[in-house]
């Protein structure tokens, strides 16, 4: 994998730079010292690792403004970073870009119950918006599983997803305004506190764009209360298949519960060894469903999610039968990363999305390829939305395993396009995947996407290197072919 | 503008833009053309019609997916899914009538490019919020795709919502796939008499954050409910106030109770069950419960506001302007018929200070009906001003660069 060939002259003039920098914000915002600059090397993609020139804290929009106006004039890139909890390198520093930390503007500045939204900082955690609003009984619905420790504005730049976005949707369908800061310091605001934008959907366009249209110094998102009453149900299944054909019926007979997740057997005794949530050891699947909303409905959902899930052949079914029990139930699910990460010194974990039908035949293959390259896996994944995380077991400090755990990983994600799906459902491109983006896209398709760049930031200094295989230049991209569409059938024209 | 090219597949599409672009010729782009009276009057050189690439693709009950051709009449989307005991859940208002024309009429891709929920929106989304996936024409005659048939999906940057709600002024949708969802087993909607509007928006605001699990918040003033086509709610002689509740057939039986019981205090109740239901949504969803161009609605808004100020926002326009208001989306969509000037050739019928208002209630207004006349010279759409306008004309710039599609649909010039 390869970065953008680090430009020297600006990496000779760091000293300087850091010196300007100092004018712009106070000295102990900017990071210039090897050993500290150390901490931001990588971020959760671990297999790959770079200093930054220098890091930049801000503590404020205005500093963040005044910090891309000096990189514009200056031709300085600019790699933003939240909490650095990314799976696919988004926040991966370059030699001679700035790492512009966002984790300082962390401050709530308004919580509105009436018109149910929160206004705060990019740094605030996923967390800490639901813990504001939790003692009035509100909560935000899009839940990481690194919700404690992610940051808003990574959630913004990746459209972080969580167990509950089955039925509350991701960071996207949750989000109501932004206020941005662009490469050449202008501020510009979208959205609001109203349910529709004004104008062209560019909050739906900066969702997901991993930091490489502008900087986010402000979100306002969306507040639900918390349901009145929310139960999980634990259906474990001989079978993979079972299981998958378990979560079909439940969608086809017009359910939408709150959450649908699987785990396959090696995930399952992994949880289970680590925190004791309750799971059936001997099952080779097992689903953690939640039905939430009024009593009565959660009720009558309840008895028909049983009655699905015997018939789809579930082995066990267990009904949460207190909160504490919900909460525990979803313990082993929430901390199946770390779990499974005990199983090896290393575990490389993937993101595709397929379509539901195709469950059955992708975890076969899966284990087909595990075999092939002699690397263990286990599957915990948002099964509701036909989201899989395989996670890839291997050890970095062996020979050549890392490579075969990227080439074993590489396979996955062209098994999940060959399916009909997509390559990452929640974690993003960045340089993982930068160089598969071919597989599913058009070079007429990657172009449009960067002429959206070129919208934001016609130079190409922020994020370079991440979610685009090439970069093409603004003024080649913004050039245009002027070529009639000769096709074999003319249109037809009628006078 | 009388030359019509009407292309027969997305090659066609492709062909027709391209040589748009080589000639410098402006396009005005149309599905049905239902909702041409939606935006600025588009000034172009020849019609685009994609009336051809009509026709659902794909259907995938179990995996609450479909795909179509952008053309594809909404009537067939509609009878497709309710074959299989599915809907759209954004519940995109019909607009023909708004627009006089016969109800039924609209394809999906004008939904999508005009970005149109209806009363389910503050609930489950908007239209782009069920997007999944394009596949488009820009303005420089290329063919580009965005997105999938899957659910979540963060591969590339989010093109489908960019091109959401972009009235064609970027690229020329020829596919769309989009989410659809199981249909609640019941529905019904508790009527209650006779609220002022501020004791309408706080049963709204509680009703939304209450136990019953609504779907729906609507308060029409009596002079809209007087206009509506359901004896309960035309005959009410005052104010209604509507909240509708969706799920299993015991459980909607058991919340109408509870909410009923909930607002006895409030005032008097009644129900609507299914159909009426539906036609009670449809109507309060679509704007025809405002006064008929003609008749006093030659102009109406639809404006987004916070919900919380909703009515107190739609309260001043109406005092400021006169004319008639309705809510829906729990306060969070004001539809606003202000009183027609005495010489609406002189004036912008009110524009700005309606627009003034609406910003100091932190929303923005789009005027969805007014003659072109007015149309051409009252930014239909709220105007964007300094770093904010430039990126938007960068975007379009970028997509259109010779600006062949829908020229000034949305903004002037642009
Ligand atoms: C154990 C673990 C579990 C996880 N579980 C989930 C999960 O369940 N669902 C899920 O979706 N993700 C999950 N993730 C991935 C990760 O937590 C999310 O992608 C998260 O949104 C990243 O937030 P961050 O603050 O750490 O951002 P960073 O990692 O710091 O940055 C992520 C990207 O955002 C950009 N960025 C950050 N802040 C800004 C800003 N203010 N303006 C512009 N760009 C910015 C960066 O440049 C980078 O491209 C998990 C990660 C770990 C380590």
């Amino acid at each position: 994998m390869e970065m953008p060939a680090p430009d020297h002259r600006i990496i000779s003039r760091r000293r300087q730079i850091a010196r300007s920098l100092r004018r712009l914000v106070p000295a102990d915002a900017v990071i210039d010292r090897a050993a500290e600059l150390s901490a931001y090397e990588s971020d959760g993609f671990t297999a790959y690792r770079q200093k930054p020139l220098i890091t930049v804290l801000p503590v404020d929009r205005d500093e963040v403004a005044a910090v891309l106006r000096y990189c514009a004039d200056e031709g300085i890139k600019i790699v933003p970073r939240g909490a650095g909890t990314s799976l696919s390198g988004g926040a991966l520093p370059l030699a001679d870009g700035i790492t512009l930390g966002l984790a300082r503007l962390n401050r709530i500045t308004d919580i509105d119950y009436p018109n149910r939204a929160v206004t705060c900082g990019p740094g605030v955690t996923n967390l800490a918006i639901s813990t504001a609003v939790s003692s009035r009984g509100y909560y935000y619905a899009p839940d990481p599983s690194s919700q404690v420790a992610c940051t808003i504005g990574g959630n913004v730049a990746e459209n972080a997803g969580g167990v509950h976005c089955l039925k509350y949707g991701l960071t996207t369908n949750n989000l109501l305004g932004l206020e941005l800061v662009m490469m050449g310091g202008e501020v510009v605001r979208l959205g609001g506190k109203q349910f529709d934008a004004a104008g062209l959907d560019l909050l739906g366009a900066m969702t997901g764009s991993e930091g490489l249209l502008a900087i986010v110094t402000e979100v306002t998102v969306r507040i639900l209360k918390t349901p009145a009453r929310a139960v999980a149900f634990l259906a474990g299944f001989d079978s993979v298949e079972n299981a998958a054909r378990c979560v079909g019926e439940v969608i086809a007979a017009g359910i939408i519960p709150a959450a649908m997740e699987m785990m396959d057997g090696p995930a399952i005794r992994a949880a289970e060894a680590f925190v004791g949530a309750g799971y059936p050891t001997e099952a080779e699947a097992l689903l953690i469903i939640e039905a939430d909303g009024p009593e009565v409905e959660v009720a009558a959902a309840t008895a028909r999610i049983e009655l699905i899930a015997r018939r789809a052949g579930a082995t066990t079914f267990r009904v949460s039968g207190s909160e504490a029990e919900r909460l525990a139930f979803w313990a082993g699910r929430k901390s199946a990363f770390p779990a499974v990460g005990r199983l090896a010194p290393d575990y490389y974990c993937m993101d595709g999305t397929i379509p539901r039908a195709s469950l059955p035949l992708v975890l076969t293959r899966i284990t087909e390829l595990s075999r092939e390259y002699g690397l263990a896996v286990a599957n915990v994944f948002h099964a509701g939305d036909g989201n899989l995380h395989p996670l890839i077991l291997y050890d970095a400090n062996k020979d050549g395993e890392l490579r075969r755990a990227e080439a074993f990983g590489t396979d996955i994600l062209r098994l999940c396009v060959e399916v009909g799906g997509v390559l990452t459902g929640e974690h993003g491109v960045g340089v993982e995947k930068r160089d598969l983006m071919a597989e599913v896209f058009t070079e007429d398709d990657l172009k449009h996407q960067q002429r959206l760049k070129c919208a934001f930031d016609p130079d190409g200094l922020l994020n370079p290197g991440k979610v685009f295989p090439t970069l093409h230049r603004c003024a080649e991209l913004g050039r245009l072919h002027v070529h009639r569409g000769q096709v074999p059938h003319p249109e037809l024209e009628r006078f | 503008m009388d030359r019509l090219i009407e292309p027969a597949d997305e090659d066609g599409l492709r062909t027709a833009i391209a040589d748009a672009v080589a000639d410098k010729r402006t396009l005005a782009v149309s599905g049905q053309g239902t909702k041409a009276g939606l935006g600025r009057p588009v000034e172009a050189q020849a019609r685009l019609s994609v009336a051809r690439l009509s026709g659902i693709v794909h259907y995938a009950p179990d995996e609450l997916v479909m795909e179509a051709g952008a053309a594809t009449p909404m009537a067939e989307i509609e009878a497709a899914l309710d074959e299989c005991g599915q809907q759209l859940a954004f519940e995109p208002p019909d607009l023909g009538p708004l627009y006089g024309q016969p109800p039924g009429g609209g394809t999906i891709g004008g939904v999508i490019a005009c970005n149109l929920s209806g009363s389910r929106r503050p609930f489950a989304g908007a239209a782009r919020d069920h997007v999944l996936g394009i596949r488009a024409v820009s303005g420089r005659g290329e063919v580009f795709a965005s997105g999938g048939r899957v659910v979540k999906n963060v591969t590339g940057y989010d093109m489908s919502k960019l091109l959401t709600g972009s009235y064609g002024t970027l690229a020329v949708l020829s596919l769309v796939t989009f989410k659809v969802a199981p249909r609640p087993e019941a529905t019904r909607t508790v009527l209650l008499f006779g609220e002022t509007p501020a004791d309408a928006a706080a049963t709204m605001e509680g009703a939304v954050d209450g136990p019953s699990d609504i779907s729906a918040a609507a308060y029409l003033p009596q002079k809209a409910a007087a206009r509506s086509g359901l004896d309960d709610v035309a005959r009410a002689g005052g104010p209604v106030t509507a909240l509708r509740l969706e799920g299993s057939r015991e459980g909607v039986a058991e919340r109408t109770v509870a909410l009923r019981a909930a607002l006895a205090t409030s005032g008097e109740t009644e129900e609507l069950h299914g159909r009426r239901s539906r036609v009670f949504w449809a109507e309060a969803g679509s704007g025809v419960l405002l006064p008929k161009a003609g008749e006093g609605g030659d102009m109406v808004w639809r404006l987004s506001l916070p919900p919380a100020q909703g009515i107190a926002g739609g309260g001043m326009i109406q005092q400021a302007l006169g004319g008639e208001v309705s809510f829906d989306w729990a306060g969070g969509l004001v539809w606003c018929a202000p009183a027609p000037a005495e010489n609406p050739e002189a004036v912008d019928g009110g524009a700005e200070k309606l627009r003034r208002i609406v910003i100091e209630h932190g929303g923005h207004a789009t005027l969805v009906r007014a003659p072109e006349a007015v149309r051409r010279r009252v930014p239909v759409f709220q105007p964007e001003g300094g770093a904010l306008a430039a990126l938007t004309r960068r975007v379009k710039e970028n997509f259109d660069p010779r600006g062949v599609l829908n020229p000034g649909r949305m903004f002037e010039g642009l």
